[in-house]
């Protein structure tokens, strides 16, 4: 059956802003959903509050929405755009969460919008426990002993029926497992219990038999309205039960289960998802398995395209959110082909002749607070996958592909604090779940502990274990040639260590040698990677799309011609981080398009599965790799390519531009040499100086004493960071001696011996984020862009406002001086970011980094230009005159772009902002009116900032004089006030009507109290910076996150906030209008001008 | 730790062989039984279930490539056996680990010495299935003895072999004598054991039927005088036109309006009896993922496939009820005007998916109306 005829318009919602649990997997799902929509002649509207995903570029759909996810706001849109249908199944959790309260409000009803891809039935059946629980019973399927509980008294009834610990508690309706956990007594069942009943949605905890240590298995089904159906992919996971998901490390295809299991498994699977009655689409549903009876037991399915759909489409060829897609509109999946190998259909299920691991990356370094332990809830921010032939070769491959510097399964000098581990401390790591487990499995291997001893301590298949004891073995056995000559003179071995996946950086290590070193005898002895084709279908045919990886193997798929064209390779940002995300993505598929238009090749490579660069469609050849030298170096050796982009992918490709020209790429934009002159402190400071720009009183220290001596010299408060790093990682503001000495300590051990920059602190200065581009000659401004906080927090962090607000023109026109100096000092080719300050009318520059920064796809859109695009271009030789961009756009609007936080998901750690990154995700909002642009931000990130009610004030005592005004204003908006004895006193003199509270540790009533009775609806609390928080504070924040009460913790943030409100109320309500029509005004404006 | 470093010596070293008939070789280490043999190289890209393909009798004479990447994970139990035997000449894989799985009785390689199979692992089995998709399923001659043999001998030797082309190897996988697989049923069912697979026993079985298997040359009077509901036509080894007797016997038997359903081998052999042509596909059809459109419901089923030879002209009597949606090739068909039907892929699955089960229920239907 071809497309349905009876519906044009399409509704599509993005999973908004990056958090834990939900990543830039759903980007990538939008886009391929965007563009076969629009292929198929459908008008596609598109909400998403994410600037920095593809999906939301202006060419993807036809009318594009860069506005909250609320329903409220959804609601809006509907009634402007009247669509005939929704399509919720490719946004993760939030368009699902989405589309039923859309559903529950009886707006799809009253608009007559059909939900496609997943009914409201559907969607209930699979995400309300009970319902879920009762369609899995009638087919028969086997559930582990459980009960949902809506209060704590019923919880502990359950607790008693079940009988046995430990017991798994999971809430109802949200991400990622927020707020579940595995209680092993009475006390932290019912700790958890309480977190979970907050956390949830509809106030629902489903408690349950553990199945700790049982064997997980995932299956991603794709369905078709005639009932036909196909495993795209089957998951094993090497973690058993006991570790959330996307926290586990995975493999695919499944490993240790016989046919009989894999079919049974299959069969359910698929009647899973009729019972759920998933009418098209994309599912995965989870299993566990009893690793000594066999029992199988369901865990959960998801009636959309998720995490491990991404996965599952990378690692198999299989392009799942498209087909989703086409499926939602009535195709059927023998009528669709295969793209991969363009002779035959989609209705077939992918056979693999490799192996995929996926490992997630953490940042706990991020939140030493945080406890490391994993369990039902998501903690990591970001994974990669790696393509091998063998599970050794694919297990060190994503080893190194994870950027945490290693260089595979150990054997890189790094293993110390793991062998030199007490027994007991060993035993404990390899006990509790951690995100290092995989190395402590090592030691213990090297320690001599059988398979047997560490499947007792860990339930990880004998399968695994024995290929990791194996390698830890194996370790010996290139030692045993002694030195890299002698390994030389024995190939077999050589080759061996190859194909066992060790780096050549291992093998380096392992026999005192140089990576280098064994590279270049490697190429000397013909040892050289042959390459795989993801082709879908293990060889049965040719496939037309090109998408490789690396192995060593007797033969591999020849060089695919390329014509005339001349072929530039983009290497990606790697696995996301806090810090490095989907921002750098967006700006490598930028490159990737522009330069295909403009008639390359286009080769990228990288190695996380969840982007749109991985995506076979982005380029012209797709090489899923590690990010290394080595592993780059053969890419580009084997398809000549004529140029590098290191600029886009952030620090990854970066750091690796100087080795990269070493052995002999050509890297093109701004050159390696100019981007390290950029980061060098001395030649910078000069440089500064020539200019004619103010820069912070700095200094260098390079010992504890040093730092106490410059800081003395130029003043308290500093700001102490180590240099070369991302994220403002081991980045601190420090106020006083004691605190300093602390920092200086951990800066030195993050930074590994690299010097301790120590700079004037500007406090309360306006801090700027300045892009531009360059071609050389000509340097242009993307936009200026003003933060919301003050210096001291980290940009990244910060909200940001372009056009600027409260700069006068005078000063903007000195800054655009300054960056085209810069941009010609540092001979730019491509993109530059400055980071400057603005303090009592003088201009201080913090940094410049020739390269894209994360603010580029926000102006991008902001603007209306994409920057990326014109900045690959640029580095090809094309003259931005040349390309029509030559003037800096004035917007008619103002953007916001906000960050968003992962709090809610380390209970405990503090929320307060500081120069270190924490962010993991950003939303924007626009608006013509600024104060509207903010709150609407806020109510993006998540913020729902009241209307009424009561807000509690708490504010340090620099910010005193301020929070004055604030609170004025709150007062004539209608808002009670509640603050603490200070606080109060103050508000109380300037005849402001306030209730005072007690300090937490001081008495009650306190905040705490209020809270939980649901008095306060807001929370405004600003501290000192720097110094460590005080344990009052740290509750109060931590209870306002997972009461899912806003806080605002700048004063310039409530300032805003607090504007924002007068102006909805002043305006009555949010209007939306999409991208398009903003852009216009752009247009319409210069135009008028002319 | 020591046997570890004689393996890994065993694998870098790489002294076993497979040698193709086209002069190309492909190394590897030896596993199962160390006695060198011939037969044909083909592949099978599914991604579980190798012990029922070494156990598939239909595998007889060849030497069977798996593509998956890692083999023998989950081990082998006597349940999961598809024959009484192994009938395949040997098995290459890319990598062999042992077992670890509840279900695990035997390791593949003490299986396959067991049954005096070799083996051959560390092959770089993607590169093999490349050179016979382009080239073809090849004749062969596999290395894994102590004697010594030069590459190009054993190239000789490959070539010199006779082949599957036009060999009755039906005759040498049937069972010699009829048996009964259970004593109970509704409908009798007779099943022509050209290389049965257990589980078609078990599914008919599983409907009711009380299942006797006879060998291949069975003549259709022994048959006939057992009166049975339904004759079941069995899957089984190499080329259809080498037997002959069979597709007589099957068309003696069609005259006699019995319900009768074939499977594979089973489903050539009612074709040929019917009158329509056979012939020998580039590469077979080898894995568990290929997609069978049922073309009078349009219902689309992911089968378990396993032939080199397919039907491709049918005469009038015979409807085309199934198509291959990869290579459009011939997957069912059924009889105009009499009560029987046959596919080329295998519903009975083991390995592979259990999409199609419901072909043995029309099986019994076409009894259950035949009756009334």
């Amino acid at each position: 059956m071809p497309k349905r005829t009876d519906i044009q318009k399409i509704l599509l919602i993005g999973s908004g802003p990056i958090v834990i649990g939900q990543g830039c997997e759903f980007d990538y799902s939008g886009v391929q959903a965007c563009k076969v929509l629009k292929q198929d002649g459908f008008e596609v509207v598109l909400v998403n509050s994410n600037p920095a995903t593809v999906m939301t570029d202006p060419e993807l759909a036809d009318r594009t929405y860069i506005e909250p996810l609320t329903c409220d706001i959804l609601h809006e849109i509907i009634r402007r755009e009247r669509p005939d249908a929704i399509l919720p199944t490719l946004g993760g959790q939030t368009a699902l969460n989405l589309a039923m309260e859309l559903n529950k409000n009886g707006i799809l009803k009253r608009y007559h919008v059909e939900l496609i891809g997943a009914s409201a039935d559907a969607i209930a059946r699979a995400e309300d426990r009970q319902l879920f629980k009762k369609t899995m019973q009638d087919l028969g399927l086997d559930l582990p002993q459980s009960g949902s509980a809506h209060s704590e008294s019923e919880a502990d009834a359950i607790a008693r029926t079940i009988g046995t610990w430990p017991l798994i508690i999971r809430p109802g309706f949200t991400l990622g497992g927020t707020g579940g956990g595995i209680a092993h007594d009475e006390a932290e069942f019912s700790e958890i219990v309480r977190r979970g009943l907050e956390a949830s949605l509809n106030h629902e905890v489903l408690i349950e038999e553990s199945l700790l240590g049982w064997k997980e298995f995932e299956m991603e089904v794709m369905r078709d309205k005639k009932g036909s159906s196909v495993i795209v992919c089957s998951i094993e996971n090497l973690d058993p039960m006991g570790v959330h998901t996307g926290d586990s490390i995975t493999v695919a295809p499944i490993q240790t289960l016989t046919d009989r299991e894999y079919q049974e498994m299959r069969d359910d699977s698929l009647r899973v998802l009729a019972a759920i009655g998933v009418e098209t689409g994309g599912s995965n549903v989870q299993w566990a398995v009893n690793p000594d009876t066999g029992r199988r037991i369901i865990i959960e399915m998801n009636p959309r395209v998720s995490r491990s759909s991404a996965l599952a489409s990378k690692a198999t060829g299989f392009p799942i959110a498209k087909i989703a897609a086409k499926l939602a509109v009535g195709y059927t999946l023998d009528e669709l082909r295969n793209d991969i190998t363009g002779s035959t259909p989609s209705c077939f299920e992918p056979a693999l002749d490799y192996i995929v691991t996926k490992i997630p990356r953490f940042t706990f370094e991020k939140f030493p607070a945080a406890d490391p332990t994993l369990g039902t809830q998501m903690k990591s921010v970001g994974e990669v996958m790696a393509i091998g032939r063998n599970f050794k070769q694919s297990l060190q491959k994503a080893l190194r592909s994870l950027e945490t510097g290693r260089a595979g399964f150990g054997a890189d000098g790094k293993d110390e604090a793991f062998e030199s581990a007490s027994d007991e401390v060993l035993e404990e790591k390899l006990v509790k779940p951690n995100a290092e487990r995989i190395f402590w499995l090592r030691a213990a291997f090297k320690r001599g502990w059988d398979v047997e001893k560490v499947f007792f301590l860990t339930q990880i298949d004998r399968f695994f274990l024995r290929h990791l004891r194996e390698l830890a073995m194996f370790e010996d056995e290139i030692a045993s040639a002694g030195t890299l000559k002698k390994l030389a003179a024995d190939p077999a071995l050589f080759r061996q260590a190859k194909e066992f996946g060790y780096s050549d950086r291992q093998i380096a290590f392992l026999l005192n040698s140089t990576e280098n070193a064994v590279a270049a005898q490697r190429r000397k002895s013909g040892l050289l990677p042959s390459f795989g084709a993801v082709d879908t279908c293990a060889g049965e045919f040719e496939a037309i799309t090109p998408y490789y990886y690396s192995t060593y193997a007797d033969s591999g798929e020849p060089v695919r011609p390329r014509c005339d064209k001349k072929s530039i390779m983009v290497l990606g940002g790697g696995p996301n981080r806090i810090g490095q995300g989907i921002e750098f993505d967006y700006c490598c598929c930028h490159a990737a398009f522009a330069l295909r238009k403009a008639g390359y090749e286009v080769v990228m490579v990288n190695s996380n599965p969840e982007t749109v660069s991985t995506d076979y469609d982005t380029s012209d050849k797709l090489y899923f790799e590690p990010l290394t030298l080595e592993d780059i170096m053969h890419i580009y050796e084997r398809e000549q390519c004529s140029g590098v982009i290191v600029q886009f992918g952030g620090q990854t490709p970066l750091n690796l531009a100087q080795a990269l020209k070493a052995a002999g790429a050509n890297v093109i934009g701004t050159s390696p040499d100019d981007i390290d002159l950029a980061e060098d402190r001395d030649y910078f400071k000069q440089l500064a100086t020539k200019i004619g720009i103010l820069q912070p009183e700095s200094g260098i220290a390079h010992t504890v004493d040093e730092a106490l001596a410059i800081a003395e010299k130029i003043g308290y408060p500093v700001l102490v960071r180590p240099s070369f790093v991302l994220g403002g990682r081991g980045m601190v503001i420090v106020y006083k001696e004691k605190y300093l000495r602390k920092f200086a300590e951990e800066a030195a051990r993050v930074a590994e011996g690299k010097p301790i920059l120590i700079d004037r602190f500007l406090e309360n200065a306006i801090e700027l984020d300045v892009d531009c581009i360059s071609d050389g000659e000509t340097t242009v401004i993307g936009a200026i862009l003003e933060h919301v906080e003050p210096a001291g927090c980290h940009s990244g962090d910060s909200a940001s406002i372009t056009p600027p607000m409260s700069l006068s023109k005078e000063i903007l026109e000195q800054i655009r001086v300054y960056a085209r100096e810069f941009a010609a000092a540092l001979h730019v080719n491509g993109l530059m970011n400055m980071q400057l300050a603005v303090k009592d009318g003088n201009i201080y520059m913090i940094e410049v980094n020739p390269r894209a920064s994360r603010t580029i796809p926000f102006v991008s859109k902001a603007i209306g230009v994409h920057l990326a695009g014109l900045a690959a271009l640029c580095m090809t030789g094309s003259k931005l005159a040349d390309l029509g961009f030559t003037r800096e756009v004035v917007l008619p609007y103002t953007a916001v772009k906000e960050a968003v936080f992962p709090f809610v998901k380390f209970p405990g750690v503090d929320i307060v902002l500081t120069p270190e990154m924490k962010s993991t995700g950003e939303v924007m909002c626009l608006d013509p009116d600024w104060g509207i642009a903010y709150l609407k931000s806020q109510l993006a990130a998540g913020s729902r900032l009241p209307k009424q009610g009561s807000v509690f004030l708490s504010v340090k005592d620099q910010d005193k004089p301020r929070i004055v005004e604030v609170a004025r204003k709150l007062v004539e908006l209608g808002f009670r006030l509640y603050a603490t004895l200070g606080t109060s006193t103050l508000l109380c003199n300037e005849g402001i009507r306030v209730n005072a509270l007690f300090r937490i540790s001081k008495g009650r009533p306190n905040l705490l109290d209020l809270i939980h009775e649901g008095e306060i609806q807001w929370v405004i609390n600003t501290s000192e910076n720097g110094a460590e928080a005080m344990v009052d504070e740290i509750r109060m924040r931590s209870k306002s996150i997972a009461a899912g009460i806003p806080i605002t913790t700048t004063i310039a943030g409530a300032e805003a906030a607090v504007d924002g409100l007068r102006d909805q109320l002043e305006f009555g309500r949010f209007e939306v209008s999409c991208l398009q029509e903003y852009h216009r005004h752009i247009h319409q404006m210069r135009t008028a001008r002319k | 730790m020591d046997n570890h470093k004689d393996l890994w010596k065993q694998q870098r070293e790489r002294k076993a062989f497979l040698a193709l008939a086209d002069g190309t070789v492909f190394h590897g280490y030896a596993f199962g039984d160390l006695h060198d043999r011939m037969g044909e190289a083909v592949f099978n890209t599914g991604m579980t279930g190798y012990q029922e393909i070494i156990s598939d009798p239909s595998y007889a004479g060849q030497f069977v490539t798996l593509t998956t990447a890692e083999v023998g994970n989950y081990g082998c139990t006597q349940e999961d056996m598809e024959s009484r035997s192994l009938f395949l000449n040997g098995l290459i894989v890319q990598e062999l680990n042992p077992a670890s799985n509840w279900r695990s009785r035997e390791e593949l390689s003490a299986i396959m010495k067991r049954y005096g199979k070799p083996g051959l692992a560390g092959v770089d089995t993607r590169a093999l299935t490349l050179h016979l998709r382009t080239k073809g399923s090849q004749k062969a001659y596999l290395h894994v003895s102590e004697e010594t043999i030069t590459e190009e001998e054993a190239v000789k030797r490959a070539q010199a072999w006779e082949g599957l082309e036009g060999q009755d190897y039906a005759s040498i996988v049937t069972t010699p004598v009829p048996y009964d697989w259970n004593d109970d049923g509704k409908y009798h069912v007779i099943v022509y054991d050209f290389g049965v697979k257990y589980n078609i026993l078990r599914m008919l079985a599983a409907r009711d039927m009380r299942v006797t298997v006879v060998p291949a040359s069975t003549p259709p009077e022994v048959v006939l005088g057992a009166k049975p509901d339904g004759i079941f036509l069995s899957n089984g080894p190499a080329d259809p036109s080498a037997v002959t007797y069979a597709i007589e016997n099957i068309r003696v038997l069609l005259g006699h309006g019995i319900p009768m359903m074939g499977i594979c081998l089973g489903h050539q052999l009612l074709g040929l009896a019917c009158g329509a042509k056979c012939g020998r596909l580039k590469f077979g059809h080898h894995g568990c993922n290929h997609p069978v459109k049922n073309i009078l419901t349009g219902e689309v089923a992911i089968s378990s496939q396993n032939h080199n030879f397919a039907l491709t002209d049918l005469p009038a009597e015979l409807e085309l009820t199934h198509i291959n949606l990869n290579d459009n090739t011939i997957e069912g068909i059924r009889h105009k005007t009499l009560p029987a039907f046959s596919v080329q892929y295998h519903p009975e699955a083991a390995p592979g998916p259990h999409d199609a089960a419901g072909l043995f229920d029309a099986f019994r239907k076409l009894m259950e109306d035949s009756r009334s």
